[in-house]
This record gives structure tokens, sequence and C-alpha cells, in this order.
């Protein structure tokens, strides 16, 4: 399983990297991806947008199916990977490489909230079953 | 509990993504379900489609059984080893399910139904058995495996793992079967490519699969069997068509006869309608993929698409759709995908034939 330990993720299979300006880079872990299959296709939100935690903001789509992307926490879109729009294949080549959209936290504090890689670990071993 | 198909074991060898595909499991994929699909356009892939049913039909007048349980005409299978697709339906015109008749001689008839209805068939067709007092014998022949051996490269793939069939597939036109002992080789498929689908005992498949791919066939998961189908057009019963439509607004009045007297289950009813809708190609024009239920916005109404997908060999996103009658290929609609409507076109299908793009 690959799950980077210097990454904070969600219950919904969203990873966040806190960057040395405090913003958050997101993307979907290569558990959700490995679920999903061949990707095809990335929506990501607007730039400017400002999101509620837990709120729909992006979508991914493989050739199997549509799934919704969640905002971690609360916050305002700062950037988009226009990149991972054009080659959605990027996703299952390196999820961690294939960043979607970056996030000006409401609240630094609340990345504390989010799980760290062994709780995610656990989570996606529980879902396993 | 799954159930498992003769191969089951071997797709876990192969590191297969199982599935529970209704009720059966299944692989989805190998790996790569684009790669998958790629690989059957252009080489030869192998696929485990052992969930359908074979069905013998046995007796004194098959044929006569056939002519009233389908829509399609029997008769126009008089050579042994024919094959005929065709739709077989309820009273109301409805279809039950979509089938293929292999005619092999006038005391047996083979036919190959779909996973999901076959225990429905077989009740079905036992009742029109006994109701029509037939006296036929159906055997359901779940001790058979079948393995589809599909693409360009599929002749020489078979040719080689299975020696002195190649006296078989020298002459096998398309459509057409021919019982080679317990084994029986059609020139069939769900790909729009060249191939053929093989039954054989239950026992033998999985030395018969590891055959296949010593000789350079490479195994495929339903995943790519789905986009494969829909690219070549073909329906998908339980999405495109099921018992509460009619197979006229199916894309599937070719396979219905309604020019002979024959008199089928489901043409009075069939008559007596009022076709309104057709099933119609689509390609979209935005970005995005097609999915089945999203509603399509016409000049003459709405519409629903009943089955759509990413298509690997165009590189954009395909569907087939229910849609009112009056819109023509070429013409524009409008998808709505999420809080978006997005722009498509109508297109005359099969999206892909051998290989190539027809659109």
């Amino acid at each position: 399983m690959n799950i980077p330990t210097d990454l904070k993720y969600t219950p919904s299979h969203e990873w966040v990297r806190v960057e040395a300006d405090g913003t958050l880079t997101v993307g979907i872990t290569h558990h959700a991806q490995d679920l999903l299959g061949d990707m095809v296709f990335v929506e990501n939100p607007a730039v400017g947008r400002v999101l509620t935690r837990g709120e729909e903001c992006a979508v991914v789509e493989s050739v199997k199916a549509a799934s919704d992307v969640y905002a971690p926490i609360a916050g305002e879109v700062v950037a988009t990977n226009g990149d991972v729009e054009s080659s959605p294949e990027a996703i299952n080549q390196d999820a961690y490489a294939a960043w979607m959209f970056k996030l000006k936290p409401a609240d630094a504090g609340s990345v504390g909230e989010l799980l760290d890689a062994a709780a995610y670990q656990k989570l996606v071993a529980s879902e396993a079953h | 509990m799954l159930k498992q198909t003769p191969l089951n074991a071997t797709h876990r060898e192969l590191g297969a993504r199982m599935v529970d595909f209704g009720g059966w499991d299944m692989p989805v994929h190998y790996g790569s379900q684009i790669e998958e699909h790629h690989i059957v356009r252009s080489g030869c892939g192998l696929f485990d489609v052992s969930h359908m049913l074979p069905l013998d039909i046995r007796g004194e007048n098959v044929r006569a059984f056939l002519r009233r349980l389908v829509a399609n005409n029997v008769d126009k299978l008089q050579v042994s080893g024919k094959a005929l697709y065709a739709c077989m339906l309820n009273e109301a015109g409805g279809v039950i399910d979509d089938l293929i008749v292999y005619f092999m001689d006038e005391h047996w008839f083979r036919l190959v139904v779909n996973a999901g209805t076959a225990e429905k068939d077989l009740a079905w067709m036992e009742k029109m058995n006994a109701d029509w007092d037939m006296g036929l014998t159906l055997v359901p022949r779940r001790d058979l495996a079948m393995v589809a051996i599909q693409g360009p490269k599929a002749v020489d793939v078979l040719n080689n793992a299975l020696p002195g069939v190649d006296s078989i597939t020298a002459t096998l036109k398309p459509f057409n079967a021919a019982a080679m002992g317990e084994m029986f080789v059609a020139r069939t498929g769900y790909t729009g490519e060249d191939g053929f689908e093989v039954m054989i005992l239950a026992k033998a498949a999985p030395m018969f699969w590891r055959a296949l791919v010593e000789a350079g066939g490479q195994p495929i998961g339903l995943g790519a069997r789905d986009t494969l189908r829909l690219e070549a057009g073909m329906n998908l019963y339980g999405q495109d068509m099921d018992e509460t439509t009619s197979p006229l607004e199916s894309g599937l009045a070719w396979t219905v006869d309604l020019k002979t007297e024959r008199d089928f289950v489901g043409r009075r009813a069939l008559e007596a309608s009022e076709v309104t809708k057709q099933l119609a190609g689509l390609v979209l024009l935005d970005k995005g993929v097609l999915r089945s239920h999203q509603t399509v916005h016409t000049k003459n109404g709405p519409g629903e698409i009943t089955s759509g997908t990413f298509s690997p060999t165009m590189q954009q996103s395909i569907a087939l759709a229910r849609i009112p009658l009056g819109i023509a290929p070429g013409e524009a609609v409008e998808v709505e995908i999420r809080d978006k409507k997005l722009r498509a076109k109508v297109v005359k299908y099969p999206f892909v034939r051998n290989g190539k793009v027809l659109i």
C-alpha cells in the first residue's frame, strides 16, 4: 500500500500536503485511483472558489465511474493543476505527484483534524475487510 | 456466496481485480482496462464469458418452438452451424432477453443467453414448452465453460492453442459455428472484431486458457468488454433494453421479423404500439464522460442515455441514448452532466469496427 508518511489524508481518500507557506496541496490517493481504474477526466474547482469542509468541489472520472472529490478542510482555491486535467492518466501513474488543486485554509489549525498515514492505512485496511 | 466460473482460480493467479458482476465473481481487469481494450483492437484478447449460459434445445420440433419463441425468424437458419441474434419478447412486446440461436440440426438448436437472465429465461422457455405442448427437452449446459478469443490475431492464437482447430477456422464464416467433439467453436463475439467464442467442458477450461495465453492471447476483463461492445454499437441487456422497452425503440428493429406472417410472442403488442423513440449514438463534443441515465435534451424533447463511456479508441466519450424520433445523425443535442449542459452530436453507430473509427 502506497501511503507516504509526510502527507495527511481524509476518509474520502484525498491526500493533503502542507506546504511551507501554509497552503494545502490536494489530490486523490493511490488507493483511490486503484479502485477507480484508468482515469479519463478531471474537473477542478475554479480558482477563487471558497469551500467548506467536506464540500464536493472536484470530479475525477475513470472509464468505469465518476467520483466526487471533497474539500479536506475549509478554504479558498488558490491554484489548480491544468496538467492533470489534460492528462488524467497522470493520477494512475503517480497519484501523489498528480495534485489537483491548492487551498488556502480558512483556519490553519484545522489541518490537525486530518488523518495521518497510520490512521489512513488503518481505514483502508478496514474497508478492504 | 458469489458464483464462480471454472476459470475463477486462473483469474486470481493472474492477479485480476475481481468484482461482483450480477452475482458472479468476475475479473473486471487484470491491470489496465484501457490497455486491455487496445489489445483487442490490435492483437488478441481472451475473455472468460462462462457466466453466460449455453442452453441446448432438443426434440422433434425445435424449429417450430423457436419460430414462436423469438422475434427474429429462425427460418433464416438453414445451414448447420448458422447463428442468429434474436430477442425473446413477453406478450407486451418487452424484451425478456437477447440471445444467440445456433442451428445444429432439426433436433438440436443451441441458445446462449445472458447470465443475469438465465434462470428467468429458462423458466419462461419451460412454460412455453408446456403451454404449447411441444415436448422438448431444455438442457442448461452449466458443464460448459465459454471463452471468447477476440481481435485481428484471434485466428492465429486459436489455431496455435488448439491443434486441429485450423480445419474449422479456415472455413468458418462470421456468425457460424461448428461442433468439434464436445467442443463448440463459433465465429461470434461482442467486440466488433473478428474472433471466436469457444465452448468447452468446464474441467478442460483452465488448460485451454493457458494454451491460449501461451499462443499470445491476453486476458481481458469485463471492463474492456463493455467499452469494446459499446464502440461496436452492440446493445447490453438491462441497460439498453429490458422487459419494459420495445425492441423497436432499442435499435433492434432489424432483429424483429414483421415481414412474414409468423406469429411470435409479443408480435401483436409490437404491431399495436406506436414507436416514438429511437436508439441513437452520441459523441460528446465537450470534455466529460457520458453515463447511463443522463438526460439528453433534443429539439423534439428529452431522452436518456442508456449506455455511456469513454471510448479508448476515439479518445472521447460516446453513448447510446433513447431519444425522440426525428433527430437525425449530425444534429446537436445537449446532455445534462451534474449541473452542466454539455454539447453532443447524434451519430450513426457502430462507432468502431475492425479497429477502425467509423464516425
